[in-house]
């Protein structure tokens, strides 16, 4: 009763609370997800980490105005929209924050699109329960996809690598991880720009939805100028921050990589994400990046794959939806107690409280731009902590 | 009401394959084709990072092996771009 009351009051306090949230998920899905178009770049050295990110931050703006079809799907296809109020969007995205942050901490690549969608479906069940929730969208468009993408992913890699080497195998070794270098800047800048026309579709799905909801703009409008704009800002920003912990992993921890497996890699990821997203699959392009570099490992002759690391990194996906659910369940819980406005004002100071403790968290075992290419030992954060990475 | 929509899947596999190795192998074709040619042999060898060997064919070869790939990228993102703006709904 309280959720359908709340769909036909105007609250624009509470809508510009959401939209500041949204635009807060963006950046940490932008700075989450730099690794899974440069990771590779920066580990060969075809890019230098400076650039690699401000480039893939110029592209990810570009590539949010590049497609607008994912937007759409994100906001209509998986929770019955009429049982929505702005309080379960606050409430969705804050579990998707959390989730990203604190993957974020660990290093793993999780999905941020699976934050997002376990976030808000997880609020929704606690706000107008299981029916509320599109079951048959979120298995087929989510759930299905995201088993599936990292399959192919690896597969295409694979084939590429093998391809790669087979055709190069004349060249010297010094011409071969020159060229490629060269070819590398060209596909990361692909995923780059993949990555914008995927993911930064996302928040601009949900602020639209905000808006409908709360009755800004009629029902079945296209995202407004100001909110492509914003979303794209926000997802560049962040990336050119860069997530330099899960750049590491990606990029260090699953396979020793050369710059044709680099190459191979990111031309993987890029065609698998563009005509996933033509076929209307909002996947993760995390899993889709995972899975491409796991395959440029067992396409190499002699190429190694850590398994543990991806095994650790599967298990985070299984627990992203489930676990963004009950965080944004438990957010709505909050929200709903308090209620009204003051409701999602506490949300949103409890949310920046736990993102600064992530962050002093983060302090403690620091990644950049100096340590991210250090020898893998296992960890995170590498072992010598002061030792500058330009020994090698 | 299908769960799998296996022709997509079957469609993303075949096009990713052609795009995503094939496109990738004929940039290492083109690498190789540049190789080719007097200079390369001077550095035969040697750990030389020199790509373009000097021979005309090789290098003739080459540049179209990268402008076809420089088309295939440029009519992906136009394709993108399709898709991503479909008409809007007409107003009811």
């Amino acid at each position: 009763m309280s959720a359908r009351d709340a769909l036909r009051v105007r609250n624009d306090v509470v809508l510009v609370l959401v939209v500041v949230v949204a635009l807060s998920f963006d950046f940490t899905n932008g700075f989450h997800d730099t690794g899974n178009a440069m990771a590779t770049s920066i580990a060969t050295k075809a890019l230098s980490p400076r650039v690699a990110v401000a480039l893939s931050g110029v592209l990810n703006l570009v590539g949010a105005f590049l497609s607008l079809a994912v937007a759409a799907t994100i906001a209509s296809g998986l929770v019955d929209t009429n049982l929505v109020t702005l309080q379960v969007v606050a409430a969705g995205l804050a579990g998707g924050i959390i989730w990203n942050l604190l993957t974020w901490l660990l290093g793993i690549p999780s999905s941020s699109s699976h934050a997002l969608i376990g976030g808000v479906v997880g609020a929704t069940i606690a706000a107008a329960g299981g029916h509320a929730i599109q079951w048959h969208g979120l298995v087929s468009k989510v759930i299905i996809p995201a088993g599936l993408s990292p399959i192919i992913a690896a597969l295409v890699a694979a084939t590429g690598t093998w391809l790669l080497y087979r055709i190069s195998r004349s060249l010297s070794e010094g011409a071969r991880s020159h060229g490629f270098r060269i070819g590398q800047i060209g596909s990361a800048c692909m995923v780059s720009l993949a990555h914008g026309t995927n993911d930064a579709q996302k928040t601009m799905g949900v602020i639209t939805l905000a808006l409908i909801v709360n009755k800004t703009i009629p029902a079945g409008s296209n995202a407004p100028f100001w909110v492509i704009l914003s979303c794209g800002l926000a997802i560049s920003l962040g990336t050119y921050l860069g997530g330099w912990r899960v750049i590491r992993t990606l990029g260090k921890g699953l396979v020793e990589i050369e710059s044709p497996q680099g190459m191979a890699a990111e031309s993987a990821s890029a065609a698998v994400i563009l005509l996933s997203s033509g076929f209307g699959y909002s996947l993760s392009t995390t899993h889709v990046a995972t899975g491409s570099i796991i395959g440029s490992g067992l396409g190499k002759k002699g190429g190694e794959v850590r398994w543990n690391v991806a095994g650790r990194m599967a298990t985070a996906w299984v627990f992203t939806l489930p676990a963004a659910g009950v965080v944004g369940a438990g957010a709505y819980a909050l929200a709903h107690a308090v209620s009204g406005t003051p409701g999602v004002l506490v949300l949103l100071v409890i949310l920046a409280a736990i993102a600064g403790v992530i962050y002093w968290r983060s302090r403690a075992s620091k990644v950049d731009h100096n340590n991210v290419n250090a020898e893998w030992t296992g960890s995170v954060a590498p072992a010598d902590q002061p030792e500058p990475a330009k020994a090698a | 009401m299908s769960w799998i929509n296996l022709q997509a899947i079957w469609k993303i596999v075949v096009f990713g394959l052609v795009l995503g190795a094939g496109l990738p192998s004929l940039f290492a074709v083109g690498l190789f084709s540049l190789s080719k040619g007097p200079r390369r042999a001077a550095t035969e060898g040697g750990d030389s990072d020199v790509l373009v060997g000097g021979n005309p064919l090789g290098m003739v070869i080459a540049g179209l092996c990268f402008l076809v790939i420089l088309a295939a990228i440029a009519w992906g993102i136009y394709e993108v771009y399709k898709i991503g703006h479909p008409a809007p709904a007409p107003a009811k």
